[in-house]
């Protein structure tokens, strides 16, 4: 049976066909769609959303060593919050088989660094596997458990947003049950105290010997021979770009099973082409193997070391041109920055805090990121999932080291999924070593940039059980924290009251929670009843009375725009969704902007 | 010969939805396909592109500058900002239909003057408004079929079973309206 697959449909199938009983990630792009396409299968297999990366993995290896069939997906930047299992689980090993997805994002289209998590095999000494195409997605699941089951190791299974964002026609097949494996009390193999992690040590090494040999024998590394001109090795999605590029006009060595890397194939392969090109995104992974081999290469010196290697990258180093285009110089392109939606409710918060002058804002991973640039200006530094809590009271401490104008209060954001992800350990931290930190959470009652996926705020798990809300406004008072609000963010005088607040309460930490659902959300039962008549109503604008001030294109709202030549304000009214935060700001003597009459 | 279509427009006008349909009824049809598409933050009224490639065996999942064969813009200046993805013998499919970007909803700048009449003295362009024959249709939505069908047209590929594909993907309570903004769309070139 024939289906068009992304890859990470593909990995969902393939994970179903190899019998897998336990699923677990948390949300991040390019992987998110792996979870959602799993927890298609209930019944067969357990998905769920994990609290963070590291905890999701965890999840798996309980999994594994109960005896289940069971993999985790993650985001590049997922795999740091994981790593710390990984590199023990290289010790002990599983029982139930289990792979370790991890996407990573050459060209950074949604993410905060370039990382190649390549070097994550290498350095946790597990085998890993790099599918190009869906259907490869698909079926190197399969090959990474029995490879799992036969080593006693996870396997690293390494995407990129190309090979994940794909779709291809991937020939599908059925399930195949996989008992599940007895559990068989074992502290020698799965408590890792000195005593035992040291003969644990050696073993790995023992079993990287062993893959060394398989790697060499394995048909997902295989040499495609036309002539002896150009050599090309390639792994993932840039063994397809290489094709588009060469053809049959060059020999390719196409790399799927990439720790350890097959150096007895590369060396023959090398030794029978005259000019060798490796052709990889992010790090010189491969490269450096071809040059320890002795073999010179075009590689780095010729690639980009940065960005995807599309056929144009290609073209362009190997060739010095690309595909002839039209041409066209761009003045009629105006840039397209992504933006909050209309009836975004960070955009009330956003519009409060960027007025002030006398703080930092500590951000962090989610749409609210979007509120560093314009209109609002409104943050002043971020790192990753998480930080914001810890970073803003860093900074905090030694901000109240300086005086006058240079003093700042430190304002950490960030939204209800990125609590519970890691944020909720920042707070902990500001409770315990008690600095004046103010924390923001934006809880708009689901995990918003990456489509919507439930978190513990939601009320529901990935498969759709209802499960009990954990209110994160008693998460925060039961830390201690004794300044505590919660506040509407579209009532822009609530969240002005509740900023001076938090601003005049010099001595303590305060927890400010805006709650306001995503515009984009779904409704929940409890949301109807919560949030009852929200994003119903329409506002327009009187020509008459407005006088183009520009008040309410300050809130950065898209659904509104500035006439230039007429210098009145119009609202797009499918746009609108009744939020009524641009007729809060319209000039009181003005008030041009008014809910339509039903 | 491998063959490239470019969908591209604002996130939420459902090119994702297009190039759906196109890639199944390909598939369908024979054809070896691979279809391409960015997620995450560009979603957020950002530039978005969906890059279907076909033929008889398809390497590449997306399409090089100078690569396509048609470029389908949802929106105005999007065709602008794709166009050197077009093969210079390629064509263009654009919707007379703007949404300003921030900075146009800002005041800083205008929305640019005279795209249509640049597309078209550059490469053969079909303007349609799809807008008022969706509106036409009782349902702004279908858009993006009314697009689909001029692009499906235009690329010879309007002899594909169509009604079938239709009916098989999408909601049966919208498969009719479908069906219609499709043939809509075909008649438009």
């Amino acid at each position: 049976m024939k289906k068009l697959l992304t890859g990470d449909e593909a990995v969902a199938r393939g994970a179903w066909e190899a019998g897998v009983k336990y699923a677990s990630a948390y949300p991040g792009t390019p992987s998110t769609e792996i979870l959602e396409n799993i927890a298609l299968y209930k019944g067969d297999i357990i998905a769920e959303w994990g609290t963070n990366e590291k905890v999701a993995m965890e999840t798996a290896i309980g999994a594994s060593i109960a005896g289940a069939r069971s993999i985790c997906a993650q985001k590049h930047v997922g795999l740091n919050v994981a790593s710390d299992p990984l590199f023990t689980l290289a010790y002990t090993g599983i029982n139930g088989g289990m792979v370790v997805v991890t996407a990573d994002e050459p060209g950074q289209h949604s993410s905060q660094n370039e990382q190649d998590n390549r070097n994550y095999a290498k350095a946790a000494k597990v085998p890993m596997v790099e599918p190009a195409t869906a259907q490869e997605s698909k079926d190197m699941v399969k090959v990474a458990l029995e490879v799992s089951e036969a080593f006693d190791t996870p396997v690293l299974f390494r995407m990129t947003t190309r090979v994940c964002h794909s779709k291809g026609i991937v020939e599908c097949g059925e399930r195949q049950e996989v008992p599940l494996k007895d559990y068989v009390k074992d502290v020698r193999k799965n408590i890792p105290v000195p005593a035992n992690a040291i003969p644990m040590r050696v073993k790995v090494e023992a079993r990287t010997e062993k893959l060394k040999v398989y790697t060499e024998e394995t048909p997902l590394n295989f040499a495609e021979m036309n002539g002896s001109e150009i050599g090309i090795i390639a792994s993932g999605v840039c063994y397809s770009y290489a094709k588009e590029v060469f053809g049959d006009s060059a020999s390719y060595l196409k790399l799927g099973f990439t720790y350890p890397l097959p150096v007895g194939k590369i060396r023959d392969f090398c030794a029978k082409v005259k000019k060798i090109y490796v052709i990889e995104e992010n790090d010189p992974y491969i490269e450096d193997q071809v040059r320890m081999l002795g073999f010179d290469c075009f590689g780095k010196n010729l690639f980009p070391f940065n960005g995807e290697m599309t056929p144009d990258v290609i073209r362009k180093a190997v060739f010095g041109k690309a595909c002839e285009t039209i041409g066209t110089d761009g003045s009629k392109v105006v840039g397209r920055p992504p933006t909050l939606c209309a009836g975004c409710p960070h955009r009330g918060f956003f519009h409060e805090i960027g007025k002030r002058k006398n703080v930092a804002i500590a951000g962090d991973i989610g749409c609210y990121t979007l509120a560093f640039t314009e209109p609002y200006n409104a943050m002043d530094w971020c790192n990753c999932m998480g930080s914001s809590t810890g970073t803003a009271h860093g900074a905090q401490q030694v901000f109240n080291l300086k005086e006058g104008e240079a003093k700042k209060r430190v304002v950490a954001v960030h939204g209800d999924s990125t609590f519970f992800h890691t944020a909720i350990n920042g707070l902990i931290n500001i409770a315990y070593n008690r600095s004046n930190t103010i924390t923001v959470i934006l809880d708009n009652r689901i995990t918003g940039m990456t489509g919507h996926q439930e978190n513990p705020a939601s009320g529901y798990t990935l498969q759709g059980m209802a499960t009990p809300e954990i209110e994160i406004e008693g998460v925060v008072k039961s830390l201690g924290f004794k300044n505590v609000l919660t506040v509407n963010p579209n009532d822009l005088t609530a969240m002005k009251n509740a900023i001076e607040w938090a601003l005049a309460t010099e001595d303590e930490p305060s927890v400010l929670i805006t709650r306001w659902p995503c515009v984009l959300k779904k409704f929940s039962p409890e949301d109807k009843a919560e949030f009852k008549g929200a994003f119903t109503e329409k506002y327009c604008i009187d020509p008459d009375k407005c006088i183009g001030c520009g008040a309410c294109i300050k809130t950065g709202c898209p659904a509104l725009s500035l006439d230039k030549a007429t210098k009145k304000v119009s609202i797009t009214r499918d746009q609108c969704v009744g939020c009524g935060v641009c007729a809060q700001v319209c000039p009181p003597k003005v008030q041009a902007i008014s809910k339509e009459v039903k | 010969m491998t063959k490239s279509i470019m969908l591209v427009g604002v996130g939420g006008q459902g090119t994702i939805l297009a190039a759906k349909l196109l890639t199944v009824a390909l598939m369908d049809a024979g054809y070896d396909v691979k279809m391409s598409e960015i997620h995450g933050m560009s979603q957020r009224g950002g530039s978005v592109s969906s890059q279907v490639r076909y033929g008889k065996e398809v390497h590449s999942p997306v399409i090089e500058e100078g690569g396509a064969d048609i470029l389908v813009a949802f929106e105005k200046m999007e065709a602008m900002r794709w166009l050197n993805y077009l093969k210079p013998s390629g064509k263009v499919v654009v919707n007379n239909w703007e949404i300003k970007s921030m900075p146009i909803v800002t005041g800083k700048v205008d929305y640019p003057k005279g795209i249509i009449e640049e597309l078209q003295s550059k490469v053969p362009t079909t303007a349609i408004d799809a807008a008022k024959l969706a509106s036409e249709l009782g349902n702004s939505k279908v858009m993006n079929v009314i697009l689909l069908g001029a692009t499906v047209k235009s690329m010879g590929l309007d002899t594909l079973d169509w009604e079938r594909i239709i009916k098989e993907n999408v909601k049966p309570a919208l498969a009719e309206l479908n069906i219609k903004a499709l043939k809509l769309g075909m008649a438009q070139v």
